[in-house]
């Protein structure tokens, strides 16, 4: 069996509010294989954001190892981490975080830009990323110009682009109606299935953590 | 997509705010460039002087006159290697109102000590063979509407009366520092009427225009003649011409010092108004530059972002600021020629403004920058816009 894409042993984390200390993960143990679809749930507070940020590595483990895609991410100096973070990681957040500047094909551009791709490559990237979602006839809308499901399905567009080795998503349908929410979980349920991407979601919906092939609680900063 | 284009949406991001602030950047760069073009203009007699030129005059004040006898005593001192000399004669011309620089000058030594002074050699022959003849500078000229051959009136003041006077010859100055806006005309005229009106006044002059051979020796030139007329009934104080022309730029010292302080003030408006605008923008993008790093972008890419935004910003302004100065320096050299004869904005002002709105754009960007690269990531994200 192949060594899990993400393995925790014996995490910690707490934050500090003035000199009082906060714990927030205690004692997190966790592994996931390749291809996994994994959902982590828990009321607010239980510290499922704060471990999907740690995850992603633009958080800091008080104790504890965490090795991602191979990497003890939790050794490496600031640069390291932004350059691991582009290549492994692909960021889904609950209010899609587009720029509104920017074009649906901009946004979704964006990450290319740390890359060496030239024009040519990443417009053949984008365009496979915005077609995947099913927004290739939207390229050139803007964020105003859309709504909130073809917003957070650009956002997961951008998160895919660079064909990460990780996809992390934060409570990806907290934003939306019904309908809008289905269409999203379907659409990871395809990356998952259809394209093998290892995902890692943060919901409080029972009905978008059943699409996930695991389900895991947190509660007060322990895993269940 | 580019980084610049990014740059510029986000410049453009709050479209009114953005005009505002480049508008306030305009007006104050217009309005630094032009308070600097008015000390410029102050300036400009001592730009234009030359450095083998001295100037004596009489050592209590430039209202006293000297003896013409002195000419000849002058030239003597070694060093010296032509002299000429000219009067204040502050007569009006129809209207108190009218006023511009009117000088009796010896005109054949006056034009040979200012070969800046550019006259048409027929004309200056006219001017040579007419006792009433004037040269007069191309701006007085074109501010009357006169012509070669017009009848001038001129109510004198110093020199009490009626005085006739005809246009022979009109000067350009050989460079734009040279004032074209004076009155020349020969000192012989008023000399003869002095010596039947006033006879006690006749056989003095205002001051003396000295050629020397070596501007290294000025200091010790200037020294001899001055111990030459000590304890005579005149006596003289000689210096270069360029310090004479500073004497009396230092009695509007006070409002030249005045006018640097407003334009420093100026140059901290232009931050504020700037420092402000990136402050909102960056308070604002919290989150998104959070994001921008959860992407993998790096901090210097941040400080690209903010510098950016703020120079194109600073250099809207700046070159709006530009324009603005252009038209309306242009419009108040013309309205103030006859009190700022060397009053033209010249690049190096244009220059000064747009690097000081380029600096400014610089340091507007710093507390955004800091406050960028300080905030964790975690914690922007957290911001809700």
């Amino acid at each position: 069996m192949s060594e899990p894409i993400v393995k925790i042993q014996n995490l910690y984390k707490s934050y500090y509010r003035d000199s009082l200390e906060i714990p927030v993960l205690h004692n997190i143990n966790l592994d996931i294989p390749q291809g996994q679809f994994t959902a982590l749930m828990g009321p607010s507070g239980s510290g499922k954001t704060t471990l999907l940020n740690l995850i992603a590595g633009i958080d800091k483990p008080t104790s504890g190892t965490m090795a991602v895609t191979g990497e003890d991410i939790s050794r490496l100096n600031e640069g390291e981490m932004a350059k691991w973070r582009a290549k492994h990681i692909g960021f889904i957040f609950q209010f899609y975080n587009l720029l509104p500047v920017l074009t649906a094909y901009e946004n979704v551009e964006l990450p290319l830009l740390l890359t060496n791709l030239s024009r040519k490559e990443r417009k053949e990237h984008v365009e496979t990323a915005l077609s995947i979602v099913g927004l290739g006839e939207r390229m050139k809308h803007y964020p105003r110009q859309l709504s909130g499901g073809q917003e957070q399905r650009v956002a997961i567009a951008r998160a895919i682009v660079s064909d990460p080795t990780l996809l992390l998503a934060d409570e990806p349908t907290g934003d939306l109606d019904k309908n809008s929410a289905e269409e999203i979980m379907t659409l990871l349920g395809r990356l998952n299935k259809e394209f093998n991407k290892t995902i890692i979601m943060v919901t409080h919906d029972p009905r978008a953590a059943e699409k996930a092939s695991v389900i895991r609680n947190l509660d007060k900063g322990e895993l269940q | 997509m580019k980084v610049l284009k990014l740059i510029t949406r986000n410049a453009g991001r709050h479209k009114l705010r953005t005009i505002l602030t480049v508008l306030g950047l305009a007006l104050a760069v217009m309005a630094f460039g032009l308070i600097r073009t008015f000390i410029d203009a102050w300036y400009a007699g001592a730009r234009a002087s030359a450095p083998d030129r001295l100037v004596t005059r009489h050592a209590v004040s430039i209202i006293f006159t000297l003896p013409i006898a002195y000419k000849e005593q002058i030239l003597q001192v070694e060093g010296v290697k032509d002299i000429t000399f000219g009067s204040w004669f502050g007569g009006i011309y129809i209207d108190p109102k009218n006023f511009f620089a009117q000088f009796a000058v010896e005109p054949e030594s006056f034009f040979r000590v200012y070969p800046e002074y550019i006259v048409p050699p027929d004309q200056m022959q006219a001017f040579l063979q007419d006792r009433r003849g004037v040269i007069a500078g191309q701006g007085l000229v074109d501010r009357f509407g006169w012509k070669v051959g017009d009848q001038i009136s001129l109510i004198g003041t110093i020199y009490p009366g009626d005085w006739q006077f005809v246009i022979r010859g009109i000067y350009q100055g050989s460079n734009p520092d040279i004032d074209e806006t004076a009155f020349v005309f020969n000192y012989d005229y008023i000399d003869e009427r002095m010596k039947q009106e006033s006879p006690g006044r006749a056989g003095e002059i205002g001051w003396y225009i000295l050629k020397i051979d070596d501007p290294s020796r000025a200091a010790e030139i200037s020294s001899r003649i001055d111990a030459r007329f000590d304890n005579s009934r005149a006596e003289t104080r000689t210096e270069t011409e360029k310090e004479f022309a500073l004497s009396f730029i230092a009695m509007s010292d006070a409002i030249i010092i005045g006018l640097r302080i407003i334009s420093y003030l100026i140059i901290g408006v232009i931050f504020l108004v700037l420092a402000n605008t990136m402050a909102m923008a960056a308070r604002e993008r919290v989150s998104e530059n959070a994001f921008m790093r959860t992407l993998g972008f790096r901090g210097y890419h941040l400080v690209g972002l903010i510098l950016g935004e703020s120079l194109v910003i600073a250099a809207m302004g700046g070159i709006a600021g530009m324009i603005l100065l252009y038209l309306v320096g242009t419009g108040v050299g013309v309205a103030l020629s006859q009190f700022f004869p060397g009053f033209a904005i010249n690049p190096a002002t244009y220059l000064l403004a747009l690097i000081t709105a380029v600096l400014i754009g610089i340091a507007a960007s710093i507390f955004p920058i800091v406050r960028a690269l300080r905030i964790n990531i975690v914690d922007g994200l957290r911001v809700v816009d």
